[in-house]
């Protein structure tokens, strides 16, 4: 099968200017594939490097070996010589990405925040709106909340906001960094659905989730990141 | 995003002010609706940066390449001064630190916005003056005071006043320099903001200049850092100010004391 | 009493030479300020000597020289001036506009209508129109360069804003052979139509600010406006007290201490022919 998303000989090494030039080492020689329709579960204990991973793949952070391809439209990207404009790009079209935190600009609404990445893709802000109230209903988020900033919410508020503003567009491929980490049980329950959803949809994910329970109902495949640490040799 | 050929292209520039160095060989592309920050400390070279690509100063070496909206690419060192005004009245904007350098302070905010239009041929005064009233509703300054001047203006609302005076022949290039330098921070929260959906909404490209890098990170999808005249590190926004590859960059990105 | 020897009108040979140049540049370039080097008249700057160097340098003896200060030929300027034509230049000097060949004038415009044997000089005093607006001369310099003129434009808005009308009533800018925006000096904007298409070569000369301008004969001079704002040749609407006359510019004159006023002419020699008085010239 041809991947959605194909990580080969991936390393990252942090270089701390600042403390004398120490060398940090986080991982070296990652591989794994996504396919269309598969979630791959990153585990391993904390420092690993499983955020790191992630982030490379999304273009937030730099890899110093190794190719990270994305394919596309029948076309393949390689994040890690990509230029700014062609990330930016696979962003908009390809990759969407929910962190652990929620990055809270003061005064754009809650609504605001969930509907922008379709209005940037080009939906008329009032759909997007519509489409992303449906969606922060189905998180539990109350509609009174939706006018508000997101930055004086609770933490799994935020996250769930958080949640919402990924999983809104359809994007091929979804890396999530611990998606059920601030939530209830109910809550969980609701993005593990939103996951499998988003499986039968043909999305790829990538994901990092600590709880045992909710890996075993979404992953398809589980990858032990300890395998390609550097960190903890 | 388009995916036409640049809109903006520097190429090598470089200025020295007598011996001392501006900025030295600085090269980029800038495209249809991107935001590049240049950020770095006094006397990057940033503001000279800005200065050079604008046209206001002349390069030693290298060459500001722009698209016109016929769809040439011409270096700007050969328009005329006639076609360089024209550009810089219709195309472009600039936004100043100091709003007083950017706005005719004793003229009436209406007459401020609608400079640029009477300038292109405007003549209803109706007309000239809708247009006004709505480019004053759109960065949020109550359009009852359209006939007042920006002498009596807070210096949010100075600032932006200036961006509607920019904005009102929908430019496809806006320069900004230090755009909320010295505003309160709860005023430059919000211009901060309405930048941020302005360009968007209005799908601009901007180089901003500024020293301040969560303003870069909320308006920009690029960075250029720059000190003593040189380009350090440019790349992605997200990504340089995440996972800061060079020393100096580093330094600047650890400085930032938590809030 | 022996006179003092003085050239014919006063300025020597060269001097008017430059002066004739400066004017003729400033004929071929309808509107545009042509620079000069203002001399050192005898009389302070503010008082006319843009006007009388140009006056100077195109008097001829044959001449008939018309004097007059906001209308009138009997105020102390233009009764000073005409003095000193006709001492330096010995030229023949009237009141009555039909007699005149050169007539200098400081902030108005006859009512009779010139002819094409006729020159008008007007004195100027600040010879930029937007030197309120810009002050400096190098981007007014630029902005006349690249007819760059929405700025004047700004000041029109200002004045709608401000009052709902176009408030300026005199040094109304107008736009000559539809390229350079110019300041009539201060003349009520009631004369601008005058200005256009008349037969007369009109001349401005600016001494402090040392600048001459020209329209040349049968040019277009439209006063600057806006489509919804049209300009108006507006006047008081009264008729002259002395002569009837309800289409002339009109000065106000405080008869007593008690509020009296009446409405005269401003034009006091088209008022006294209206009324068949003649004075001596």
């Amino acid at each position: 099968m041809n991947p959605l998303l194909q990580l080969t000989g991936v390393s990252k090494t942090f270089t701390m200017h600042l403390q004398d030039g120490i060398r940090l080492p986080v991982v070296t020689d990652v591989a794994f594939d996504v396919d269309a329709g598969e979630c791959v579960a990153l585990a391993g204990p904390s420092g690993a490097g499983k955020s790191s991973v992630l982030k490379m793949i999304f273009g937030n952070y730099r890899c110093d070996a190794g190719e990270i391809l994305v394919r596309h439209n029948g076309e393949r990207t390689d994040v890690a010589r990509a230029d700014p404009r062609a990330i930016l790009k696979l962003r908009r079209t390809t990759i969407g990405y929910v962190s652990q935190f929620l990055r809270a600009v003061p005064r754009v609404a809650a609504i605001d925040v969930v509907a922008e990445p379709l209005v940037a893709s080009g939906i008329a802000r009032e759909d997007a709106r519509t489409r992303a109230g449906g969606l922060l209903a189905r998180l539990n988020v109350p509609e009174r909340l939706w006018a508000l900033s997101p930055a004086t919410f609770s933490g799994g508020e935020q996250q769930r906001v958080n949640i919402a503003r990924g999983f809104l567009p359809d994007l091929p491929i979804l890396l999530l960094d611990e998606p059920t980490a601030s939530l209830d049980a109910d809550n969980r329950a609701v993005v593990l659905d939103l996951i499998n959803e988003k499986k039968k949809c043909g999305t790829g994910i990538a994901s990092i989730v600590h709880d045992d329970d909710v890996r075993a109902r979404t992953a398809d495949r589980v990858i032990d990141i300890t395998r390609f640490s550097a960190s903890l040799r | 995003m388009s995916d036409a050929a640049p809109l903006l292209l520097a190429e090598g520039l470089t200025k020295y002010y007598g011996r001392q160095l501006g900025c030295r060989d600085v090269s980029f592309s800038l495209y249809e609706g991107e935001v590049l920050a240049v950020v770095g400390e006094s006397g990057s070279g940033k503001t000279t940066l800005l200065q050079l690509l604008s046209t206001q100063l002349a390069p030693n070496a290298g060459r500001v390449r722009y698209r016109l909206r016929d769809g040439e690419t011409r270096d700007l060192a050969e328009l005329s001064e006639a076609e360089r005004r024209f550009l810089f009245r219709t195309d472009w904007g600039y936004v100043h630190q100091d709003a007083a350098l950017g706005l005719r302070m004793n003229v009436s905010a209406g007459a401020n916005v609608g400079e640029r239009l009477m300038a292109i041929g405007w003549r209803h005064y109706g007309r000239i003056r809708g247009s006004a009233v709505q480019w004053l509703d759109r960065v949020e300054i109550d359009t009852e005071r359209i006939d007042d001047p920006p002498l009596t203006y807070s210096g949010g609302m100075r600032q932006r006043l200036q961006i509607a005076r920019n904005l009102v022949t929908q430019p496809r290039l806006v320069f900004m320099d230090e755009p909320t330098g010295g505003l309160d921070v709860s005023v430059q929260a919000r211009l901060l903001d309405l930048l941020r959906g302005l360009v968007t909404e209005l799908g601009l490209a901007a180089v901003i200049v500024t020293h301040d890098l969560a303003v870069a990170r909320l308006l920009s999808h690029r960075i250029m850092v720059m000190k003593g005249g040189d380009v350090i590190e440019q790349g992605l926004t997200d990504q340089v100010l995440d996972d800061p590859r060079e020393p100096y960059s580093q330094l600047l990105v650890s400085s930032i004391l938590p809030a | 009493m022996n006179a003092p020897a003085y050239n014919f009108a006063y300025l020597d040979e060269q001097t008017k030479r430059m002066i004739r140049r400066a004017i003729l540049k400033a004929i071929a370039i309808p509107g545009y300020q042509v620079p000069f080097a203002s001399r050192e008249m005898p009389m302070p700057y503010g008082w006319g000597t843009g006007g009388v160097q140009v006056t100077a340098s195109i008097l001829g003896p044959d001449d008939v020289l018309k004097v007059i200060d906001q209308g009138s030929d009997d105020t102390t300027n233009a009764v000073s001036i005409r003095k000193f034509f006709a001492k330096t230049a010995g030229v023949r000097t009237t009141t009555h506009t039909p007699e005149a060949s050169v007539i200098q004038t400081r902030h108005r415009m006859p009512e009779t209508p010139l002819t094409e044997d006729q020159i008008i000089v007007f004195q100027v005093p600040i010879p930029e129109p937007l030197r309120f607006l810009e002050p400096r001369e190098t981007e007014t310099r630029r902005m006349h360069a690249l007819a760059d003129y929405g700025l004047m434009h700004v000041k029109l808005y200002e004045d709608i804003a401000r009052h709902g009308h176009i408030a300026t009533t005199y040094a109304y800018p107008v736009k000559v052979d539809g390229r350079y925006v110019m300041d009539p000096s201060p003349t009520p904007k009631f004369d601008n139509p005058k200005m256009d298409d008349c037969a007369a070569l009109q001349l401005f000369g600016a001494g402090r600010e040392k600048r001459i301008y020209a329209i040349p004969p049968y040019t277009k001079v439209v006063s600057l406006d806006f489509e919804d704002h049209p300009f108006e040749a507006s006047r008081t609407p009264k008729s002259c007290a002395l002569c009837g006359a309800d289409d002339t510019y009109l000065d106000e004159v405080v008869t007593d201490d008690k509020g009296g006023r009446l409405f005269v002419c401003s034009d006091s020699d088209y008022c006294e022919q209206r009324r068949g008085t003649e004075t001596s010239a």
